[in-house]
């Protein structure tokens, strides 16, 4: 009886957390397809399309703005920033959780701590050497700036996910001859494929979501990602071309929120296992 | 018989079968990674903060020792931009802990179309922080706001409403009304994260002591207060460290939303370092604004860390 009687109004919680964390993009997809004549006309309802729907404003950002060129710069960026940092985060965090002992294994915390140094602390100095290396204004200054994002934070979800695998694995595989590399490679890594794969999601995401070092590194529009092009070149002054810019936005948004909303139970793990516990 | 590189290989062989010479050897790249663009740029920035180094002349070369911070102290932008770091990050972390542990006790559940609640409940972390300010912004646009629109329909805006006579409540260009909009939209694009935080910790009370509270007849808000929430507090208080260094190192958001105004009143410390470091030119300021922060940060993430690992271990 009682569960009877609980379950609409679990349901209507659910709903209405939903409904905060999903109303300000859902209103952004009604934007895309509005008529400008009626998105602008006082009194009408934001709500519903009065007048027909239209497509005009995502094939004018598609077509007549640098939209296609600053996706392209990021998802360039996103893909060497994930190679970066599997290629650094999956050994380190292999050798913190087996072969450094004791010391490695109370690591965690210091490495979440580096993560947790804001951008904002350092973007003046990295700015200065991504003059003197002579990167400013290319993608490659993100490349190479943006792993300091990501390499801390999967070395600390991958820390979890090596440690989450039982050591007698490892030891069975050195007992039949393996050589340690060997047994990293061809026993345990696989193992820890699941990890590796919410690595690659997250150091990507992590990648285009930054702002200020974006913004900072690149002002020319040829060479500039999606999170810094976006709110700096879509808007002239102070003409907001709307329907187009939240094309933009839910044009990002779904696919990165579909992907993390499918790990959601890694994140859950990743931080039972890594981050909750504390070390 | 060539003994040499077989000799010197079998040796490399041998030496990576020692665990700490493989572990430091995997170890290496990726701290050297970490030294060479987070150690340094960190000294350089300390370097920075006590000298007088410009765009124009950004050699390091004149000690000024404590002169930047001094200079700052004395800005009347600054003073308000540090009040609000700190206003808008403990307003944002107070909201979401009731938030977060309300959304965990919906979501620790099993429950039909949970995948779909987890992929629309992700949404706001998901997104690039510039590209939510931008849908906030239009949101709570000053001619065009949805909820302005609501809030005429049901009689509470517009002429003889009780919120006055205009059609607009101006959400970004009213003082206390931008800075609550902008706790809103912090706590919009953290929530998610906090929760999982705090949801990693309470799917790891054991089901048993639940169960075995429920059996004693405890009700829900017995169980809540007693078992659930002492347990989660050392997650608690991670999700609290998290989500208040993502909100107080982000600019972007403001950046967007206000550009500080109306005034310098919704004036953040990370757009005051950016102003004045690389609008203005002066990195010294610049690099001692964003450093301002830094000592009561560090102290803040050790005692919380401290705390939780404590707590874990019990």
């Amino acid at each position: 009886m009682r569960t009877a009687a609980r379950k609409p109004l679990f349901y209507a919680a659910i709903t209405l957390l939903v409904l905060f964390t999903t109303l300000p993009v859902l209103y952004a997809v009604i934007t895309i397809f509005k008529r400008e004549s009626e998105l602008y006309r006082f009194g009408s309802n934001p709500f519903i399309y009065e007048t027909s729907p239209t497509l005009d404003h995502l094939i004018y950002l598609f077509t007549d703005t640098a939209f296609p060129t600053f996706a392209v710069n990021s998802i360039i960026i996103g893909l060497l920033v994930v190679a970066i940092t599997v290629a650094l985060a999956v050994p380190a965090a292999y050798a913190l959780a087996r072969l450094t002992g004791h010391w490695g294994e109370r690591s965690g915390m210091a490495i979440f701590l580096v993560y947790l140094i804001p951008p904002t602390l350092l973007f003046i100095p990295l700015f200065r050497i991504v003059v003197a290396l002579g990167l400013a204004n290319s993608i490659w200054s993100l490349v190479l700036v943006l792993p300091t994002i990501t390499i801390p934070f999967c070395t600390w979800l991958l820390l979890g996910f090596f440690r989450s695998i039982p050591p007698q694995l490892d030891e069975a595989a050195l007992l039949d001859g393996c050589t340690r590399l060997q047994a990293f490679w061809k026993v345990v890594l696989p193992q820890a494929l699941p990890g590796i794969g919410a690595c690659i999601v997250f150091a990507f995401s992590l990648s285009l979501s930054n702002y200020i070092y974006a913004v900072t590194f690149v002002s020319e529009s040829a060479a500039r990602n999606i999170s810094a092009g976006v709110p700096t070149e879509l808007i002239r002054g102070d003409v907001y071309f709307w329907p187009s810019l939240m094309a933009a936005t839910t044009v990002v948004a779904i696919p990165l929120g579909i992907a993390y909303g499918l790990l959601f139970d890694y994140l859950v793990r990743g931080f039972q296992s890594a981050g909750a516990g504390g070390e | 018989m060539n003994a040499g590189p077989d000799g010197a290989l079998a040796r490399l062989a041998l030496a990576l079968e020692r665990p700490r010479v493989l572990g430091a050897l995997m170890l290496a790249p990726a701290v050297l990674y970490v030294v060479a663009f987070v150690a340094v740029p960190f000294f350089i920035a300390i370097a920075l903060s006590v000298s007088d180094a410009t765009v124009g002349d950004p050699r390091i070369d004149t000690f000024v020792g404590l002169d930047n911070f001094i200079a700052v102290l004395g800005q009347s932008g600054f003073r308000l931009a540090l009040r609000n770091s700190l206003l808008i990050t403990t307003l944002t972390v107070l909201i979401l802990l009731v938030l977060a542990t309300t959304a965990v006790e919906l979501l620790a559940r099993d429950f039909r179309g949970k995948r779909l609640v987890q992929v629309l409940f992700m949404i706001p972390w998901a997104m690039p922080v510039s590209l939510s300010a931008i849908t906030w912004l239009w949101v709570l646009d000053s001619q065009y706001s949805p909820i302005d629109w609501v809030l005429v329909q049901i009689g509470l805006l517009g002429p003889g409403g009780t919120f006055g006579p205009s059609w607009n409540l101006f959400y970004l260009g009213r003082e206390g009304l931008a800075i609550a909009s902008i706790v809103l939209v912090d706590v919009w694009r953290t929530l998610p994260l906090a929760t999982i935080i705090v949801l990693a910790g309470r799917l790891s009370i054991p089901r048993e002591r639940l169960e075995q509270a429920q059996l004693d007849g405890a009700g829900f808000f017995r169980i809540l207060f007693r078992i659930i929430i002492p347990a989660l507090a050392p997650v608690l208080t991670v999700a609290i460290l998290f989500t208040a260094l993502l909100v107080i190192g982000e600019m972007s958001t403001i950046a967007l939303l206000t550009r500080g105004g109306p005034g310098h009143s919704t004036q953040i410390l990370p757009l005051w370092a950016y102003l004045k470091g690389i609008n203005s030119g002066d990195l010294g300021q610049g690099a001692a604004i964003a450093l301002f922060l830094f000592p009561v940060l560090l102290a803040a993430a050790i005692v919380a860390l401290r705390f939780a690992y404590r707590a874990g271990k019990d």
